[in-house]
């Protein structure tokens, strides 16, 4: 049952992948990406990533899709509009980039590609990869897990400094509609990274 | 034929289906009679008596209700995205209805449809996802009201997400497991809720829970004296029957999750075993009128102050109360 499950999670990513840039409409491109991370949710659950899975979901879908479609809505993003010498700079660069990608990866996959076991067989102790996860983080990686936290951190320190502007206080009170929601990307994920 | 009877696939598969569907049915019932609920008790605060009209006592209202929902006229406006415009009042249900799928309500296993040992963080996954259905609807509908709901919405449920998974963490440490069943086994003597830090805790997720589910007095998306009906504005007909029917599925979901959390989930005294499950549904009664309750009693916040309360008083108190609780417990492992 596995590999079919699989190959239908698959196919809903990369249809779903191929939606968010081929369709023109920001917010449905948006909606697409949030079926694109649930079923790679989905792929994460096969592979016994159950802890993972959930994240992917938590963080990607439930937190920063969240704020991403909030923006493009408040900012009332317009469908593509983009002519003449813009657009065919910009496509002929992704045209060029997304033939590169595909041959190296045609290369990569015909020279090295072989079949594995589908799910490696250690993660399927019985307590679950979260505690793995947990041990790992805080023991060998916990110098780039700390070190990630921090760097977050100071983005969203300059969010904040951005938000408020140079000038003199001006208001206090009553804050600007939809502020508050900006620095909840950052702080969740320094929570569950 | 009978080859396919005896495959255990094909049995655990059955035996799931059977579950989610006892399960979904049930609980779909105890949605209904939570909006008669309501209503029998606002009645009765407000020295009314409530619906009593439709069967005795007024008990036949729910199915009165959906089966006027589902005849009355459905309509699109004009400049609606449609597709955008369906699939909204879908996701107000869905997620809530999922997270039923790993709550056990009782000791044995034909009270829960699996035990999956990320079981809380399912959870938290699908009440994330119920952002969408407020969001999209209050965008979908092209209404300023409409949108300006939404977009409170999710800056609300965001900031509230946050103070509600920290909230959850004291319980993780002490029982050291995810699975919403290793949960409640850990309480079998001693509840969390009479801990100092579960308690504290307690108390926070619940003001999180109803600043989640959008009840008052949190529920500034559809603060109707300036923004009409805030996101549904434009929706009728059962499309507006399943936001509401959402409400209260997430309401009835997180008072679940509440439960087993906290107040120890099927846990309790002189009950045999296979009874078990009605202590469950006994405690998930009592937050289920207290939820009834808090909206009769409150008057509504003010935005500015909703997010001073989630940012400024909520999100540091747990973010302390998970220092205190593993310091408790690393002082309690020193001996």
């Amino acid at each position: 049952m596995t590999p079919a499950l699989f190959i239908a999670f698959g196919a809903m990513l990369v249809i779903a992948s191929l939606m968010v840039i081929l369709h023109r409409n920001p917010v449905t491109s948006a909606l697409f990406l949030v079926v694109a991370f649930c079923s790679l949710a989905a792929i994460y659950l096969l592979l016994h990533a159950e802890f993972l899975a959930m994240v992917q979901v938590i963080v990607y879908a439930g937190a920063i899709m969240v704020l991403f479609l909030f923006v493009v809505m408040y900012l009332n993003l317009k469908h593509d509009v983009e002519h003449g010498i813009h657009l065919a700079l910009r496509r002929g660069t992704g045209w060029i980039l997304g033939g590169v990608l595909l041959a190296e990866s045609l290369w990569f996959f015909g020279h090295r590609w072989a079949a594995g076991p589908l799910a490696p067989e250690e993660a399927l102790a019985t307590a679950g990869n979260t505690e793995a996860i947990g041990r790992v983080l805080y023991t060998r990686y916990l110098f780039p897990f700390e070190i990630t936290s921090m760097l977050l951190l100071v983005a969203m320190v300059g969010a904040v400094v951005i938000a408020k502007g140079r000038g003199p206080h001006v208001e206090r009170g009553r804050p600007p509609q939809g502020a508050p929601g900006a620095p909840a990307a950052p702080a969740d994920r320094q929570e569950t990274a | 034929m009978a080859a396919i009877w005896s495959n255990p696939d094909f049995q655990f598969v059955l035996w799931a289906m059977v579950k989610i569907v006892v399960i979904l049915f049930t609980m779909l019932t105890v949605v209904s009679y939570m909006i008669y609920a309501e209503r029998k008790i606002a009645g009765h605060m407000q020295a009314r008596v409530g619906p009593n009209r439709v069967g005795p006592l007024g008990l036949l209202q729910p199915a009165a209700d959906v089966a006027k929902l589902f005849f009355k006229e459905e309509f699109t406006p004009e400049g609606a995205n449609k597709v955008v415009f369906t699939i909204a009042p879908m996701m107000a249900v869905i997620p809530a209805l999922v997270t039923f799928s790993v709550i056990p309500f009782g000791p044995q296993d034909a009270f829960r449809v699996t035990d999956v040992n990320v079981g809380l963080l399912v959870f938290l996954a699908m009440s994330s996802l119920g952002v969408y259905a407020i969001t999209l609807g209050g965008w979908s509908s092209n209404n300023k009201y409409a949108l300006l709901g939404g977009l409170r919405s999710s800056a609300q449920m965001i900031s509230y997400e946050l103070a509600m998974g920290l909230s959850c963490i004291p319980v993780l440490l002490f029982a050291g497991s995810l699975s919403l069943m290793e949960i409640t086994r850990m309480q079998g003597h001693w509840w969390f809720v009479a801990t100092p830090f579960g308690m504290l805790a307690f108390m926070i997720f619940m003001i999180t829970a109803l600043a989640e589910t959008n009840r008052a007095p949190f529920d500034l998306p559809e603060a109707e004296a300036e923004l009409v009906a805030g996101f549904h504005t434009e929706y009728s007909s059962m499309k507006f029957g399943l936001f509401f029917l959402g409400e209260f599925a997430n309401v009835i979901t997180i008072s679940c999750i509440a439960v087993v959390l906290f107040l120890g989930g099927w846990n309790g005294p002189w009950l045999p075993e296979a009874l078990k499950f009605l202590w469950f549904f006994a405690k998930l009664g009592v937050l289920l009128f207290f939820f009834i309750w808090i909206r009769w009693t409150f008057p509504r916040l003010r935005y500015d102050q909703l997010m001073n309360l989630g940012w400024k008083v909520l999100l540091p108190v747990a973010l302390g109360n998970i220092l205190l609780t593993s310091a408790y417990l690393w002082w309690r492992a020193q001996g």
